[in-house]
């Protein structure tokens, strides 16, 4: 972008089960701090449900979800949801849907479009997508805009962040590439662990200057779980999710104590494809 | 059977903004309430405190009373009312809730004489439902820290606590940290009228303070979804909060403590 800012596009993946007022907020806190360190200019928010095949407890339809994201994302100006993860048959890792948005904005930018883009990071190194590609794509001699591919960072609350830890539910690789290539936007509740976790991980530390944590002095603790509990039990979630979300679940039923006991007993997605791989079983 | 007794939340306070936990302890109170299967509440009352109060940062109550029924346009059972915040002076509490039960019990006399007046209508009723009208109660809503207050010295006279209690009611919303038993216990005053203190506990944390938000807003920073886009709206285009706004107040004794030292 013209001030020198680096354009940043974040994307939240996560069950949105459903979406609440905290969630949106996540973006909003993200987008005013990278706005006041002055080296970022925000473009836009992704919201990326997961996909059915993730087989968590409790976890309702994709079309439900994707639905509700879109009617409380409407009256945002920067914010919507991508339905593309969540309509994939298989569960996929966060570090695809990262490189498929990372891919999408970069074909979006190259102006000259004929041709398939390889995506060049800011580091200027290729990625290992395509790994027969050649040459880079000569932008100076194809047309006079040169501008480079805004950066996909993951947004997410502390929580994510420590799941890193937790025995085969990521790869270490995915988490290597994550924080080095894209890089990672964490919001977390003021006294919480955060920092301690990233300098207990070498890979963390390393790459500790795109891991850009934002302190949410403002509790705000809605969570999804506490939601469907609240719907459970005949309780008001008023003002904690948007009025047409809160109409929306009202009107379809959705969450009851059936709902909730889906894929119980079943082995959620990543923890069934990676038993047994020892790239994952390491601790971080 | 015995019919539920209606019940009428009313909330006082600076609503400087009114924030999504404002609105957020009327639907616990009402949801604790109905769960205790003794009580129907029929209706919410936000009363925004007169410009009078003198709180530091304390903006103009017309714009608190816009803001608020700006909030509660989607409700379909709470609702402003600017009464306490047009009288001339600072209204203590008590007064505003004996002001709000009176008007409630002139709409209850007012609708069982039309009932009276019209028999044939009310024995259409259906047997088992007709009840004997009962009189509706109003009860004071507040957040733990409000409660806390009555130890604030000079700021409540003894006897309107008594009389809050003891005439009315309180339903006091709490954060899942906290328990105000333990204070209520320490007050001879509280334990002696604890049944008619109701604590419900907030599990789902939204700790929306209206200061915080009136500091992210001169920051320039998002209060998107802590406060409805209507209200954001509205402070944007009357640009209600500034730090000159805050500034409002600065240095002078809030009303209640200056009538006591008189």
């Amino acid at each position: 972008d013209p001030d020198g800012k680096t354009e940043v596009v974040l994307l939240a993946c996560g069950s949105f089960n459903p979406i609440t007022n905290m969630h949106l907020r996540l973006f909003e806190l993200a987008k005013d701090y990278l706005h006041e360190t002055g080296k970022y200019k925000v473009i836009k928010g992704i919201i990326s449900p997961v996909g059915d095949a993730y087989k968590k407890k409790g976890l309702i339809s994709a079309n439900h979800r994707v639905t509700m994201a879109k009617l409380a994302t409407k009256n945002s100006d920067w914010v919507e949801v991508d339905d593309w993860e969540s309509c994939q048959s298989e569960w996929l890792e966060t570090l695809k849907v990262l490189r498929y948005h990372h891919q999408k904005l970069s074909s979006a930018d190259v102006t000259n479009s004929l041709q398939e883009a390889v995506p060049i990071t800011k580091l200027g190194r290729k990625r290992k997508q395509e790994p027969n590609r050649h040459e880079p794509i000569k932008k100076k001699n194809q047309s006079p805009v040169v501008k480079s591919v805004p950066q996909v960072k993951l947004l997410c609350g502390s929580d994510m962040l420590e799941s890193f830890g937790i025995p085969n539910l990521w790869k270490l690789e995915d988490i290597t590439e994550i924080v080095e290539k894209h890089g990672l936007v964490c919001i977390s509740r003021a006294g919480n662990n955060v920092q301690k976790f990233i300098y207990e991980s070498d890979i963390l530390w390393r790459h500790k200057n795109n891991i850009h944590l934002v302190e949410e002095w403002i509790t705000n603790d809605i969570s999804s779980t506490k939601i469907r509990r609240a719907l459970r039990r005949g309780q008001s979630i008023r003002y904690l999710v948007p009025e047409a979300v809160g109409a929306y679940i009202a009107r379809h039923g959705l969450y009851s104590a059936e709902s909730e006991d889906r894929n119980a007993g079943l082995l959620l997605a990543p923890l069934q494809k990676h038993a047994g791989d020892p790239r994952s079983s390491r601790a971080l | 059977m015995r019919s539920r007794i209606p019940v009428i939340l009313l909330a006082c306070g600076s609503f400087n903004p009114t924030t999504n936990m404002h609105m957020r302890l009327f639907e616990l109170a009402r949801d604790h309430l109905h769960q205790t299967g003794r009580y129907q509440v029929i209706e919410g009352i936000m009363s925004p405190v007169s410009d009078k109060y003198g709180k530091k940062g304390l903006v103009s109550a017309r714009h608190r009373v816009a803001m608020a029924k700006l909030a509660l346009e989607t409700s379909d059972w709470i609702r402003v009312d600017p009464w306490e915040s047009e009288q001339d002076t600072w209204t203590e509490t008590v007064k505003v809730l004996r002001h709000h039960y009176n008007e409630a019990l002139r709409a209850f006399q007012s609708k069982e004489f039309m009932r009276n007046r019209h028999p044939t209508e009310s024995s259409t009723g259906d047997s088992l439902s007709y009840q004997q009208p009962v009189l509706p109660e109003l009860k004071l809503l507040c957040g733990a820290d409000f409660l806390q207050t009555f130890k604030t010295p000079n700021l409540w006279k003894e006897e309107d606590i008594k009389e809050i209690v003891e005439k009315f009611g309180l339903v006091c919303v709490s954060r899942a940290g906290s328990d105000p038993s333990q204070f209520i216990q320490e007050s001879d005053l509280l334990s002696e009228f604890q049944h008619n203190i109701f604590l419900v506990r907030e599990w789902i944390q939204n700790e929306v303070s209206a200061t915080q938000i009136r500091s992210a807003l001169c920051r320039g920073l998002s209060v998107k979804y802590l406060i409805p886009d209507s209200v954001i709206a509205y402070i944007a285009q009357h640009n209600v909060y500034a730090v000159e706004s805050e500034r409002r107040n600065e240095g002078h004794l809030l009303q209640p403590l200056r009538l006591q030292n008189t």
